[in-house]
């Protein structure tokens, strides 16, 4: 069963276009990256799977439900995290998933942020305002407003942006044991290489709106015949052949 | 159309959170109109022993720079809550949220209601033991009038929203500056029949008119005119329907142009 299913998917701004016809599944229950470099059309995409952006022309559909006619169906079930979006800084970290939840319709919400705040260890700051936590603290936090509702799909807008190694890593290890706990699908778009290699089933190679490339890491590793996804990356980004295509 | 109490009420604890959490933002919505009353009382004071036509109903003009303050504050109050989350970059989050652009509105406008009665309320009660003066003594047609201010302020403060929506915040101050264009038009201080004649039926077209007309025919006649009540409401309710269709108007173009993940300061 599919979680996402897009089909002639185009976006364009003015004579830009951003999205170039994509059609692509994600299956229910994987981890999917799009991966590409600055401009390839990742975040306009994730933008569409979330309802924020309309399509040009082309279908989306979302955990069963047409995303463009019926989004308000399905967002309850989805939930998002970005570091390049807030959330309110004046409010406490408490306050916030308060409002949050209102929002999302969780039920026995003071539970659940308890919950929340003893996985993603919270209580420290909990009570402190959003705005005045560290780049780490405000991607626990950010994770937690997106982990409110349990959602069936995650879409994350380069999770470990900005984070120390350290950091890092506890927050791939948090989403790796959420997806196992719970059968969720996740959806990120990132340009970290080791993010994608470690925590990823399949990736969508981007180039200018378009899918150039798709598998899963170690198949795209094999097919470019390099030691990484860095050095595969780099091969798409230049427009480099692959070895076994010039040979 | 689905409408979540549940969701709106959550909006509302939002920004109700930040007033809490602030005494001088909760200080600066009871200043200034509390100053703005407090001019217009010795304003009062001293037209009604220098003319014939204040001296008729002390209080008049307090009475109209406290109606005038509601619907300052009742656009304020809208617009604010809207610029509150393009300034904290949050407008992404809701946006993906099952948050419907209908509840964000309702949740606006309930949020402009509190802080106008949390601004003017102050001002009204001072008014007593300062200048012997309560606007309640309007009674019943004092709901009316802060009534049809506040739904025109409404349909002001989404009209400004959906402008920074669509301009982004350089478009913010219009706020505070565009209400005023319509001070003059409204006859909150004199008659209407004081304005040039071709300047008339502009002035009739607003609702603020009408009120404030209405309110001078009270004071000075003890007279309430359903016809001009009438109106102001008709005229509110276009009003209101125009300001809020341009909000999802700009709602739609900002999904169309993906204005809503990357908008903040």
């Amino acid at each position: 069963m599919n979680a996402v299913e897009v089909r002639s998917l185009f976006k364009s701004f003015g004579p830009v276009k951003a999205v170039d016809g994509l059609d692509f599944t994600i299956a229910a229950g994987s981890t999917t990256a799009l991966l590409g470099g600055n401009g390839a059309g990742k975040t306009t995409t994730l933008s569409m799977l979330l309802g924020l952006l309309l399509p040009t022309s082309g279908s989306i559909t979302v955990l069963g439900e047409d995303m463009v006619r019926h989004r308000y169906r399905v967002l309850p079930r989805m939930n998002f995290s970005s570091p390049y979006v807030d959330l309110p800084h004046r409010l406490s970290v408490r306050q916030n998933l308060k409002v949050y939840g209102g929002l999302y319709g969780v039920e026995h919400l003071k539970d659940r942020i308890a919950e929340l705040a003893d996985e993603l260890e919270l209580g420290e700051f909990i009570d402190r305002p959003a705005g005045k936590l560290s780049a780490g603290q405000k991607t626990r936090v950010a994770l937690a407003k997106a982990l409110l509702n349990k959602p069936d799909l995650l879409l994350l807008d380069e999770p470990t942006a900005s984070l120390d190694p350290d950091t890092a890593d506890w927050v791939r290890s948090y989403f790796q044991a959420y997806r196992e706990r719970t059968g969720a699908t996740i959806v990120l778009a990132s340009h970290n290489m080791t993010e994608v290699e470690r925590m990823c089933d399949r990736v969508l190679m981007m180039k200018q709106g378009r899918i150039v490339d798709q598998g899963s890491p170690a198949a795209l590793i094999e097919r470019f015949g390099r030691a990484s996804m860095e050095e595969v990356f780099l091969d798409i980004a230049r427009d480099r052949q692959r070895p076994e295509a010039t040979s | 159309m689905t409408l979540s109490t549940r969701r709106i009420e959550a909006m509302c604890l939002r920004h109700l959170y930040i007033l809490k959490g602030s005494w001088p933002r909760l200080l600066e919505m009871a200043y200034w109109p509390a100053v703005n009353m407090v001019v217009w009382g010795f304003t009062n004071r001293f037209f009604a022993e220098h003319s014939t036509w204040v001296a008729q109903a002390g209080g008049i003009l307090i009475g109209a720079v406290l109606l005038w303050d509601v619907m300052f504050r009742g656009n304020l109050g809208v617009a604010l809550s809207f610029l509150e989350e393009m300034w904290s970059r949050n407008l992404g989050h809701l946006s993906v949220s099952p948050l419907r652009p209908h509840e964000l509105v309702i949740s606006m406008l309930t949020m402009s209601l509190i802080r106008t009665v949390i601004g003017v309320l102050p001002a009204a009660l001072l008014a007593i033991p300062l200048y012997h003066y309560s606007i309640f003594t309007l009674g019943a047609p004092l709901v009316a009038f802060w009534f049809c201010l506040m739904v025109s302020g409404w349909a002001m403060g989404l009209a400004v929203s959906a402008l920074v929506l669509r301009f982004g915040l350089g478009a913010e101050s219009l706020a505070w500056v565009l209400i005023f264009a319509m001070a003059p038009l409204a006859g909150i201080y004199y008659p209407i029949s004081t304005l040039p004649a071709w300047l008339q039926p502009v002035a009739w077209a607003l609702p603020p008119a009408h009120v404030f007309e209405g309110m001078r025919a009270v004071v000075f006649e003890g007279d309430m005119r359903l016809d001009l009540l009438a109106s102001a409401l008709a005229l509110n309710a276009l009003y209101l329907a125009l300001g809020a269709g341009l909000f999802l108007w700009a709602w739609h173009g900002a999904r169309v142009r993906g204005a809503l993940l990357n908008v903040g300061e």
